[in-house]
């Protein structure tokens, strides 16, 4: 690193005199300040190819403007509160993907998971008049047993992830057919609690109330990182800042509230709660745990982290038993919503829409990149096109083509995004 | 001109003795019998020619291998480390040639990898970039900001991180493979500052380099290896250039002594000169 002594001593001598926080203190660092330094440090880290979320947000609105101009019904309250109740149970599937896909593996499996799943808790729930829990408990403990059986198979063995799940595809179609037995279909009571929650929502004062709890934590949080940045000594982002995102949140939030709970739309539904709480959790547990921090560690460098003694095959465990046992989740509430289950259940597109979700939303195939707010805005854009087309009464022949173009387009961007990092030093 | 030079025992406390170690890969028998003793607050060089068995010694230190037989005391208890975060918990840490970060992650995850700060469950960011500041400081480091990815750095800052990294933690011995390899005239001279200032601070340092200058410079003991085996043992003080060369590179059949012997002493100069570059 060749430094030029004259150039630093006038630095020296031009010295700010303001002492800079301990973070921004090096002269090579450019200051980005105002809403002009915001602007310019965005247009900078997009040209890096660090797009982040943008891509996704910008092919929504697109996606949304599309339909509703050839729909308007496409944003009716009553098609976007049946559209999040469709993407909770995928999204908490895709929610899987995106840890697995944060370690660079792969898992085919989680629709024969998921299908599997809900047929065990159906045949507990009403062939063996189990109780609820009970009947709960046996489809997701499955779920579980085959992420453990995965990653036995995965670190033991060696043997690679896209082999074992694309086994486990078909193995666990079969072992769905064999425990729901020769009857095709068995339908859920709709009085089990199961059913209830899936059909539920939250009341209209309750879900105000909700929507003001998240804002407040939102902010809260960030306040309280902000002072314990500025006591420390190191820069902070400005209040001013954080204020104008917690209104904007606020807004959206309070309108959106105000709009699903319109006409027809009955409000937010307990299936998009709890996806939308999941989501948080996992974003929460990946960028402020130590488990989070060493699953991002293995998948960009897994040698670098076994010698940074982090228990590598611990962490690929840890991730292939939530991935099934989200997939699981996932499969009961379809079950629920749908009230019953059936021998396809979990099958046709299930694996896929919530693999391209947590692509599409903006989680790197190459491992070490993304986040858990990828599987959901992928989720709401693939749904989003589910649902446009059939309100156009398209044949789901072109369902499945245009679907399988948005997968490719965004592979496709984040190929080209992760060149633009490397040459731009973004990793 | 001999490799059996004087081996003194050390007067202070050995922290990391090794004895008797044998390691063999396959049909190679990668070391043999090999000993080693380091004290705090020493900076022993380990040296030797490609293949001389070097990087095996470093990985069974580190707890990346495990010898086929002998023995490692460290701290005056008997060890057998079966994995880098059992060696690197008992005290050993290791910078490795390829220096074993992750790209995707920013300074401060790197630095604190495997051994995070938290607030309860959740990490400790700002004590953690409050810690980063200091050991970067006290590197005089050049970073411009903890918060970028390891890929934005070049070459000499990752060596940097690399080597703040390994005094997370407190270790008592810091292994250093090839630390001034990629680097710059005046970074090297830093790494150099940087290792008398970990022996300052009671650390015994083990370096493993090819550049005798380096060695000659910061080390108070040269360990030579050769073919697997412990060639011979120095004291700084008490060694030329020739002499390791010899013992690296076998005094009886080497191309350098040969010379120096057919020319005379009065050619010693010109072969030290020489020597310092091999």
């Amino acid at each position: 690193m060749s430094t030029n002594p004259a150039a630093e001593s006038a630095v020296e001598q031009a010295g700010p005199a303001v002492p800079l926080p301990a973070d921004l203190a090096d002269e090579r660092l450019i200051q980005h300040a105002g809403l002009g330094g915001w602007w310019s440090a965005f247009v900078n880290r997009i040209r890096g190819g660090d797009l982040g979320s943008m891509p996704v947000v910008v092919g929504l609105i697109l996606i949304s403007l599309f339909f509703f101009l050839q729909q308007p019904k496409f944003l009716s309250s009553f098609s976007l509160v049946s559209l999040t109740r469709f993407a909770a149970p995928l999204g908490i599937i895709s929610l899987g993907i995106v840890l697995v896909l944060l370690l660079g593996e792969i898992d085919l499996s989680v629709g024969s998971v998921s299908g599997l799943a809900s047929v065990v808790t159906a045949v507990q729930l009403v062939r063996h008049d189990q109780s609820l829990i009970v009947a709960l408990l046996a489809g997701i403990v499955t779920g579980v047993a085959i992420g453990a059986l995965y990653s036995v198979l995965f670190v033991k063995l060696g043997v690679p992830s896209f082999v074992i799940t694309l086994a486990g595809l078909l193995g666990f179609q079969g072992l769905l057919l064999y425990v729901l037995g020769s009857q095709g279909t068995l339908n859920l009571p709709t009085d089990s609690g199961l059913v209830k929650f899936a059909s539920g929502y939250v009341s209209g004062p309750m879900s105000y109330v909700l929507a003001a709890l998240v804002v407040v934590l939102f902010v809260g949080s960030r306040l309280v990182g902000i002072r314990r940045r500025t006591s420390a000594g190191l820069s902070a982002p400005s209040v001013l800042g954080l204020l104008v995102k917690g209104g904007a949140l606020a807004i959206g939030l309070l309108f959106l509230t105000w709009y699903l709970q319109q006409g027809t739309g009955r409000g937010w539904s307990y299936l998009w709660i709890l996806f939308t709480f999941l989501v948080v959790l996992m974003d929460v547990a990946l960028r402020k745990t130590t488990w989070g921090r060493h699953v991002f560690a293995v998948g960009g460098n897994e040698e670098a982290a076994r010698r940074a003694g982090i228990k590598v095959s611990r962490i690929y465990t840890s991730v292939f038993v939530l991935c099934s046992t989200l997939a699981s989740i996932g499969g009961l509430l379809a079950a629920a919503r749908l009230t019953s289950v059936s021998q396809s259940s979990g099958t046709g597109d299930t694996n896929l829409t919530a693999i391209a979700a947590a692509v599409i939303g903006g989680t790197s195939l190459f491992g070490g990149r993304g986040s858990a707010y990828s599987a959901m805005l992928g989720i709401i854009v693939l749904q989003a096109i589910i649902t446009g087309l059939n309100l156009l009464g398209v044949d789901s022949s072109v369902r499945f083509m245009v679907t399988g173009a948005v997968l490719l387009l965004a592979v496709a961007i984040d190929s080209v995004a992760r060149r633009a990092r490397s040459s731009s030093g973004r990793g | 001109m001999t490799a059996t030079a004087a081996t003194e025992v050390p007067v202070r406390e050995s922290v990391l003795s090794l004895t008797g170690i044998n390691k063999r890969f396959g049909a190679v028998q990668a070391l043999t019998d090999v000993h080693l003793e380091v004290a705090a607050g020493e900076v022993v060089a380990l040296v030797g020619d490609n293949g001389a068995g070097k990087s095996t010694l470093v990985k069974v230190i580190a707890g990346v291998y495990q010898p086929d037989s002998g023995s490692i005391r460290f701290a005056g208890s008997s060890v057998s480390p079966k994995g880098p975060s059992q060696a690197q918990a008992l005290g050993i840490a290791t910078v490795f040639q390829d220096l074993a970060l992750c790209d995707n992650l920013d300074v401060v995850a790197n630095l604190f990898l495997g051994q995070e700060h938290l607030v309860g469950p959740m990490l400790d960011e700002v004590s953690m970039e409050t810690e980063s500041w200091r050991l970067l400081r006290s590197l005089s480091a050049k970073i411009p900001s903890v918060r970028i990815p390891i890929a934005a750095l070049s070459g000499g800052q990752r060596q940097t991180v690399a080597i703040a990294r390994s005094l997370v933690g407190d270790p008592k011995i810091v292994m250093l493979d090839e630390p001034t390899a990629a680097l710059g005239v005046a970074q090297t001279a830093e790494v150099l500052n940087l290792i008398e200032r970990l022996r300052d601070n009671g650390l015994g340092v083990i370096l493993i380099s090819h550049n005798m200058a380096d060695v000659q410079a910061v080390a108070d003991r040269i360990v030579v290896l050769r073919l697997g085996r412990n060639a011979a043992d120095f004291r700084v003080e008490d060694v030329t250039t020739d002499d390791l060369v010899a013992a690296i590179t076998g005094a009886s059949d080497n191309v350098v002594a040969e010379r120096a012997k057919r020319r005379g002493e009065s050619h010693d100069d010109a072969i030290d000169s020489n020597g310092a570059g091999a």
